[in-house]
Order: structure tokens, then C-alpha cells, then sequence
């Protein structure tokens, strides 16, 4: 079965019409913005449907000052196809907003997100609602900010410094 | 495994022996590591009952530096993500740089050969110590060093090309920034020849060697569904029998004018990996020798006036020349506002950078999808359930680089 891109989007349209937001090609690259409250279920379906078995990327961008709602978490699915020409790829975002951010998470649709969320997490605070083991992953456990936010200030050492000292105190 | 815990369990009501589990804390500073990985293990007796990985002590927060800086600047950082094999993270970066311009069809052809050549020769090195370590980890010494002794030509060739052995920054982005060296073709075709002779002696030390195979096969099993679920990519998955390869799948630098195939194993074990990756040292050579043999002369670097710095004679001498190099190098080119995925078949798997433009001299956002983190998420299923010592096996053949993991 060979599928192209546009029968993927034209079959998430039927499927869930108001879920669907703006759809942008830039390079050849194919972004369908999508609703936050349904993103595991679009996730679901187009494994279901379609066969997205395989999860690329996980990631998140701040676009503070820029617009509203503040980030964008950004989906990057890929489908074996029979064929190598016939591997396809899509990318979905969601939007999430400064006051609330948290997003669903898809760990149950693909084990493989479980590691790229926390890496979100991480980065940019974003709280991923049914995640199985959500804690930071890089960065120290007790580390206080999120270094990927653009309003993250790359010369302040005080969360490190405070995160070092009670390292040292505790021994660990 | 410097500390070692005792974990009380509550005692059988039924009068049962008690158990305990034991936690042993491998890593962060352990040889067999690679890095500085630390797994916690929850051992019952030798099996390995629950296995929880901790990284991030090498992070250096290359993506938040990248922000900060041009286009240019970002590349020398790419080395020291998988720095065993950083000229594929170089080209990987310069070709997702390329395609955020709009640019790839300018390169001249010249430069996407050498890339090429390049690019398969960071992936024999990577594999070269990828099969090293592992076999020294579980005490097969002399492998490492035939590995490591062929690695040096490699390096040797690198040396030749850009001036650095490890981290090379080699490509700019629109081809080469100088004409590849005069005696390169001689390099390559006695690299050529010279290489063979060494993976030979690989095979023979390792294919069929009693100790290696015991303790390589059917540890560390992985299945393919499992692979693909887990986003498994490069030799890892190929293992387990998912003939996937970003070479073949999304081509890039020409990839789908060569001919060479995907070796894949059906075992999903630690020894259908190890032979994945001999086997694709020897498609890399094949691949090395159809593009040497079609190494086109002319050009090296794209006429781009806007992105390409000029000569460097041009700049000594000629003042609009100057300028533009001030510009370039102060304020960077301009890349339109948008964003690019691009994904290269790494010798660990799929390297993605994913970078957003807001039409600045500098990445709005850079993130980079590195193969070492995803696969090293299989470990736990890899290894739960097995003996402490499939551990140092199964890391080994997952062949992870710490400095990408941890970024």
C-alpha cells in the first residue's frame, strides 16, 4: 500500500475536522498544526491507519515575544513504506501555552517518545500528562530552570552553583 | 562500581527465605562505559532485574549555544557531539544548513563526491572502534588494536584533507573551503587497497572466535518490533532485521546513484549487530570506490556570493572581497525564515537537525536528534532479565558515544 502525503492530511481532515489547523510546506517538509487536547489520538490513529510506527523526534521551540501561545511542541512521525521511495514523513505541532504547559503524552503509542519527552521536559517545562516517568534527564534532578527557554539566561551559574553545593553537601 | 547499597526487603510472612536485591551504581567513571554513562542495577543474585540509565554528566547545552552564534560557528560544536565520527556530523549539519538556503542544488558535484568519501570514511572509523571497544570490553584486546591501527590511516587521510584528525569542522556550507589535496586520490586508492587486508583480520579474530561468540550471541536481544517501537535507528536496528537506512530511504549527497546494499540480520542480538557493521565497512568501501573512480574535476565550492566567503587572495587584495568577508563573517548569511528536518544515516543511526530560522544571521532554534540517545533507551529491555555481565555487551554493541547522548 503506497500512501502519499496529501491523502494522510486529507484523511486526518475527514477524521477530525476541527482538530486540523494550518498546514505549511516549507523545503518540501509538510507541518500540520493540530489541537493539544487531541494529539495522542492523532497520534494513535495515524499509527493505526496509516502505519506511522516509528517516531523520529520529539522537540519543542519557545517563540517568546514572537506569538501566542508561547511554544510549539513539534511531532516528527515516520512510515516504513513497502518500498524505500515510499517512506514518508510528517511533522505535527501543537501549541501550548505559557500558563498551562502541559500536552498529553503519546509514550503509549510509541514506547520510543518516552526519552524525547523528558528531554522537553528538561529543556522547556513542559508537562507531559500521563508520561510514565517524568523527570529530568540531563540536567541535574534538583536543577530549577529550564536552560532551552529563550528567556533562560546563559550567564546566571545560579541554579548550577545551587544545584553543585547541595550535590556537595549531600555526598551524591 | 565504586558503591555498593543494600536494599532490606520485608520478609516473607510464609516463612519463605528472605531475598534481597542488591543495587550496584555502574558508572559514571567505569572503562566499559564508553563515557561517562552510569546505569543503576537492581541485581538478584547475577540477574539483572532492573536496569535505570542516568545521563546528561557530559551536557554541555550545545543546542542553547548554538542560539547564540552564526551558522559558521555552530559547525565546530557538531564535532564534539559523536566525536569518533565527526565528519558525518559536520556534513550532516552543513547539508541541513543547505537546505534551510535552498541551496543544494548549487553544490557543485566535485564537493558532493569528496563528501561522500568523507562521510564513509567517518563511518568505518566509527564502526572500526565500535567493534574495538566492544571486543576489548569483553577482554579480546588485540581486535582493539588491529581496529585502532587502521583507524590512523583513516585519521591520516583527514589530517591530509582539513588539517585535524578528530575534529575536523571540514565542509562550509556550498562545498569545500579549498581544493581537495593533490596526492588525495593516491590516499584513497592505497586506503583502498590497504583496508581489506585489516577487516580480514577482524573476521578472522572475531567472526568465529569461541569467546566472542558466547558472549555476543543471543545477548542483548532486541526485537524488530521492539526496535522500531523504541526508534531505534542505524546498526541496531538493522540487527534486528528492519531494512531501514536514511542512505536509501530520504538520499541525500547522491546517495541513490551508488550501488551498495543494506546488510541486515534477522537475530537481533549483540552478534547480528557486530556482523551489520563489518559487513557495512564493506559497503562503505564499496561505495568509496565507485565515488573515487567518478571524482569529477572543476569546482569545489558553490558561486554564492551572499553565503560563500570569498578567496582568500581576493580578500588580501581586493576591498569589495574584504567587505563582504566582514559581513559574512560579523553578521553571518541569512537563511529565510522557516524550518528543516534533515536526517543523515550517521554510523550510530539517524543524526537529525531539526533548525527553526527566523531570518537572522543565527539559528533561531537548533536541535539535534542524536542517533546514541534514542538507541541507548533499549537498554533496560536489552538487559533486564540477563546477567550483570551481558550488560557491558549489550552497551558495547549498541555502540553509544557519550558526547552526543548528553550534548
Amino acid at each position: 500500500m503506497s500512501v502519499s502525503i496529501q491523502q494522510v492530511i486529507d484523511s486526518l481532515r475527514n477524521k477530525y475536522p476541527y482538530a486540523i489547523g494550518e498546514i505549511k510546506t516549507f523545503r518540501g517538509e509538510v507541518s500540520v498544526f493540530v489541537k493539544r487536547e487531541l494529539i495522542r489520538e492523532i497520534c494513535s490513529y495515524l499509527k493505526k491507519e496509516f502505519d506511522f510506527k516509528f517516531i523520529v523526534d520529539i522537540t519543542a521551540v519557545d517563540y517568546l515575544g514572537r506569538k501566542t501561545p508561547r511554544f510549539e511542541v513539534v511531532y516528527y512521525l515516520h512510515r516504513f513504506g513497502p518500498d524505500f521511495e515510499e517512506n514518508i514523513r510528517i511533522r505535527l505541532k501543537v501549541e501550548v501555552p505559557e500558563e498551562d504547559p502541559k500536552v498529553y503524552s503519546v509514550t503509549s503509542v510509541w514506547s520510543g517518545a518516552n526519552w524525547l519527552e523528558r528531554e522537553v521536559y528538561d529543556m522547556f517545562g513542559i508537562e507531559f500528562v500521563g508520561h510514565p516517568d517524568l523527570r529530568r534527564i540531563l540536567m541535574p534532578e534538583d536543577y530549577e530552570a529550564f536552560p532551552l527557554r529563550k528567556d533562560f539566561d546563559v550567564r546566571n551559574r545560579e541554579p548550577s552553583k545551587r544545584s553543585f553545593e547541595r550535590a556537595l553537601k549531600e555526598g551524591t | 562500581m565504586e558503591r555498593v547499597q543494600f536494599i532490606k526487603e520485608e520478609v516473607d510472612q510464609e516463612g519463605k527465605l528472605r531475598t534481597e536485591t542488591l543495587m550496584l551504581n555502574m558508572g559514571p567513571q567505569h572503562p566499559s562505559t564508553h563515557g561517562v554513562l552510569r546505569v543503576v542495577l537492581h541485581l538478584d543474585g547475577e540477574i539483572v532485574v532492573k536496569a535505570i540509565p542516568y545521563i546528561g554528566y557530559l551536557h554541555r547545552g550545545i543546542e542553547k549555544l548554538c542560539e547564540h552564534i552564526t551558522y559558521q560557528q555552530c559547525l565546530p560544536y557538531t564535532d564534539r557531539m559523536d566525536y569518533v565520527a565527526s565528519i558525518c556530523n559536520n556534513i550532516g549539519f552543513i547539508l541541513a544548513v543547505e537546505k534551510l538556503l535552498g541551496i543544494e542544488n548549487e553544490i557543485p558535484e566535485r564537493a558532493k563526491v569528496a563528501e561522500v568519501i568523507l562521510f564513509e570514511l567517518g563511518r568505518i572509523e566509527s564502526h572500526l572502534i565500535g567493534i574495538g571497544t566492544s571486543a576489548m570490553d569483553l577482554g579480546a584486546v588485540s581486535a582493539f588494536l588491529y581496529c585502532f591501527k587502521e583507524r590512523e590511516r583513516i585519521y591520516d587521510i583527514l589530517e591530509m584533507v582539513c588539517g585535524a584528525r578528530m575534529t575536523t569542522s571540514y565542509p562550509r556550507v556550498g562545498g569545500l573551503p579549498e581544493d581537495l589535496p593533490e596526492n588525495f586520490e593516491e590516499a584513497i586508492r592505497n586506503f583502498l587497497k590497504a583496508f581489506p587486508k585489516t577487516l580480514v583480520e577482524i573476521d578472522k579474530l572475531l567472526t568465529r572466535n569461541r569467546i566472542w561468540v558466547e558472549r555476543t550471541k543471543g545477548v542483548a536481544y532486541i526485537s524488530a518490533e521492539d526496535a522500531i517501537d523504541l526508534g531505534l535507528t542505524g546498526p541496531v536496528l538493522r540487527g534486528s532485521g528492519v531494512p531501514y537506512d536514511v542512505r536509501k530511504a530520504m538520499p541525500y549527497l547522491g546517495y541513490e546513484n551508488y550501488d551498495f546494499e543494506i546488510p541486515v540480520s534477522t537475530d537481533g542480538d549483540a552478534y547480528a549487530r557486530y556482523l551489520c557493521r563489518l559487513e557495512e565497512m564493506h559497503q562503505s568501501l564499496k561505495i568509496i570506490e565507485q565515488a573515487i573512480n567518478n571524482l569529477p574535476d572543476g569546482p569545489y565550492i558553490a558561486d554564492l556570493p551572499d553565503i560563500v566567503l570569498p578567496p582568500k587572495e581576493l580578500t588580501y587584495t581586493r576591498m569589495e572581497s574584504l567587505i563582504r568577508h566582514f559581513v559574512l563573517v560579523y553578521e553571518g548569511f541569512k537563511p529565510p525564515p522557516g524550518e528543516v528536518y534533515h536526517a543523515v544515516e550517521n554510523p550510530k543511526g539517524e543524526l537529525g537537525y531539526y533548525i527553526v530560522s527566523d531570518g537572522s544571521g543565527k539559528p533561531y532554534r537548533m536541535r539535534v536528534r542524536g542517533p546514541s540517545f534514542v538507541n541507548l533507551q533499549a537498554l533496560p529491555k536489552m538487559v533486564e532479565g540477563r546477567l550483570l555481565a551481558d550488560v557491558i555487551a549489550a552497551i558495547g554493541s549498541i555502540d553509544i558515544v557519550l558526547g552526543e547522548v548528553d550534548r
